[in-house]
């Protein structure tokens, strides 16, 4: 097994893989997050399926298949489809939903056609188009990766030059607008490198599955900060992640696409991210909610039994009907454990600390510290 | 016109007849991108399915697409209730997630049937005349046309037996609720519905061409009318409109069916659009 991995590591091939994984997980990963928050996830779904007729009109004008030719077809047709989603919400009452539906489908289409075309053409130099609906990271060449690391920098440079700008854009804009930045400006131009972002993950993920890339990593890295900076940085090395061990998957088995298997890890790292987040995590919250309403419980128990005159477990059960039914004297062993309280046969006594705990309730209003 | 291409463009127009319909309902609940998602993940349902019966022609695949159509749906609305991710973002993880544990099923176990990755996206509408029904000798059709024209009746009957239910809850989901009508069942039953034709519409169109069909013509109709009843109308004939149109330029041009219906209903709305936006403007001054 070992020895397996490194041998990959030592592969030539597998190391242009690799690169490209890195490239496109850190470029969309960052990228993701402004999507991301800006709510425009499914805008990079539209985006990547429009990308397909123009790579194939470029294949059809130029007749190469150089990667810089194809992905510069790919970037217009993103770039022109983005256009037309924003005339479709600008001057109809057709909503932002409809008009990605409509421009997913018509471009994507559209290039299946175009696809049909060129597939009938007697040189059959047109075999590796396929590629693009669902990625092949094996096919990487070193020219498809120069091409892509330089989208990705020109990308990334933009990004970080402009951080402020999109930071203000995400969170405020209208803030933004007041104090003198161009908006619609900087809008434009988040869009055209988030379809940056997707040219460069097309020939490994593919035009049907690239959204997943800008989503899902993005997705996962907000549920582990609050932090803008944090959320990029994450989101970059989940993206990264996601690459290489799809990748590595994908070229140790025979018959793997790699753009379903890089999302599928993706969207496993959401997962883990969403269930075992320290602060946001689904598991943290359900701990939280639990202890939360134990607290409260024995509050009510303390202060209960602080007033009556009886002391007996029957006159709590009596008095406060509605919060207890079997539990009670499960809290109640757990608040002996405790030292809250001592228990004889049927009557309760507060101890030290609970007499303490309860003059605390009474006078603040809980029993936090 | 042989008797396949007149089989061929049948099961077009048919096949977009029952997309507006459901779609119509999709669109002015604000759910258009839902029939992408729904269309794409019961990917993972027929390749399950598949792998269990390992018949391509076996009725489970119907049964497993369908429960993960409704999957999909209730995977979205868990998601999205965590507060943890918006709405958009869940349609995007759960989707691509079920797409391509299907699209890895495919590729790994059944490579060798037609339910390979090109056919999903593009479906077979070409070879539908190639599976005809057969009892005893006698030749009833396609196959195909007996899928489609039964999820064309289920659409019809649910859309008239439940007209007032989906149109008051479609825009006034409070009043809906007032009234007694659960929202929740009308929604999963729409869902149910949208799922079934989706499957129906991706045996023969692929997935592509049933978000172009469910959600272009019934937004082209939106553009041009304002009640709902002249939308259903609208959209199911501009629905056959590109059925017919999108077959002829395919078959003329020797290229893709399904893409050429997309692209005709695509150029549909380009022209309504324009209409919409420049034509009307004149008559104002």
């Amino acid at each position: 097994m070992i020895d397996n991995i490194t041998y990959l590591f030592k592969d030539y091939t597998l190391k242009t893989v690799i690169l490209g994984c890195v490239i496109l997980g850190i470029t969309s990963g960052i990228l993701g997050t402004f999507a991301v928050l800006r709510k425009q996830s499914l805008l990079g779904d539209a985006i990547s399926h429009s990308a397909l007729p123009g790579i194939v009109i470029a294949f059809l004008l130029t007749g190469s298949r150089s990667p810089v030719i194809l992905l510069t077809g790919a970037l217009f047709a993103g770039w022109f489809s983005s256009l037309c989603m924003m005339l479709i919400v600008r001057y109809t009452k057709i909503k932002y939903d409809g008009a990605l539906a409509i421009i997913l489908s018509v471009f994507f289409g559209f290039g299946m056609v175009m696809l049909s075309i060129v597939q009938k053409l007697p040189n059959s130099r047109q075999a590796g188009l396929n590629k693009f609906l669902f990625g092949q990271a094996a096919t990487l060449l070193r020219e498809d990766i120069f091409t892509m690391g330089i989208l990705a920098a020109v990308s990334l440079l933009i990004t970080f030059a402009l951080w402020k700008e999109f930071k203000l854009l995400s969170f405020n804009s209208e803030f933004g607008n007041i104090v003198g930045f161009p908006m619609k400006k900087l809008d434009l131009l988040l869009t055209c490198l988030i379809v940056i972002s997707i040219v460069v993950g097309l020939q490994t993920v593919g035009v049907v599955l690239m959204s997943a890339m800008l989503i899902a990593p993005a997705a996962a890295s907000r549920q582990w900060t609050d932090r803008l900076e944090i959320m990029a940085v994450l989101g970059g090395l989940f993206g990264a992640l996601s690459g290489i061990t799809g990748a590595i998957i994908s070229s140790s088995t025979s018959k793997m696409p790699t753009g379903p298997l890089i999302v599928l890890v993706s969207f496993i790292i959401f997962l883990f991210s969403l269930l075992f987040a320290p602060k946001r995590g689904i598991l943290k919250k359900l701990y939280y909610t639990y202890n939360n309403n134990l607290k409260i419980k024995q509050d009510i128990i303390l202060t209960n039994l602080y007033h009556s005159e009886t002391k007996n477990i029957d006159s709590i059960i009596q008095n406060e009907l509605w919060v207890f039914d079997k539990k009670l004297i499960k809290i109640i062993k757990k608040m002996e454990q405790a030292n809250l309280l001592k228990r004889h046969d049927q009557s309760l006594e507060l101890t030290l600390t609970g007499l303490k705990r309860v003059k605390h309730i009474l006078l603040v209003g809980d029993s936090y510290e | 016109m042989n008797n396949a291409q007149m089989e061929i463009l049948i099961l077009a127009i048919l096949t977009s007849l029952t997309c507006t319909l459901c779609g119509t309902f999709l669109v002015l609940r604000k759910m258009a991108m839902m029939s992408d998602a729904i269309s794409h993940s019961i990917l993972a349902g027929i390749a399950v399915a598949y792998l269990y019966t390992k018949n391509i022609h076996s009725p489970l695949l119907i049964i497993g697409a369908t429960i993960t159509g409704l999957l999909t749906v209730a995977l979205v609305e868990v998601l999205k209730n965590t507060n943890l991710v918006s709405e958009d973002s869940a349609i995007g993880l759960i989707f691509t997630a079920l797409f391509s544990i299907g699209i890895i099923i495919i590729s790994k176990y059944a490579h060798n049937v037609h339910l390979d990755t090109d056919a999903v996206l593009l479906g077979e509408i070409a070879f539908a005349p190639f599976r005809r029904l057969n009892i005893g000798n006698i030749d009833f059709g396609p196959k195909a046309f007996y899928i489609i024209g039964s999820i064309l009746i289920l659409n019809i009957l649910f859309i008239s037996l439940f007209y007032k239910e989906l149109k008051i809850s479609t825009f006034d989901p409070a009043l809906a609720f007032a009234l007694g009508i659960t929202p929740g069942i009308v929604h999963y039953g729409l869902m149910g519905v949208v799922s079934i034709t989706a499957i129906g519409a991706f045996d023969t169109v692929g997935s592509i061409l049933v978000v172009a069909l469910m959600t272009v013509p019934p937004l082209t109709a939106y553009l041009l009318t304002n009640k709902l009843k002249h939308m259903i109308l609208v959209s199911g004939i501009l629905g056959i409109l590109t059925g017919v149109i999108g077959y002829h330029v395919a078959s003329l041009l020797d290229v893709s069916i399904s893409g050429s219906m997309a692209s005709v209903a695509g150029l549909i709305f380009a022209i309504a659009f324009i209409v919409k936006v420049i034509g009307v403007k004149p008559l104002n001054f």
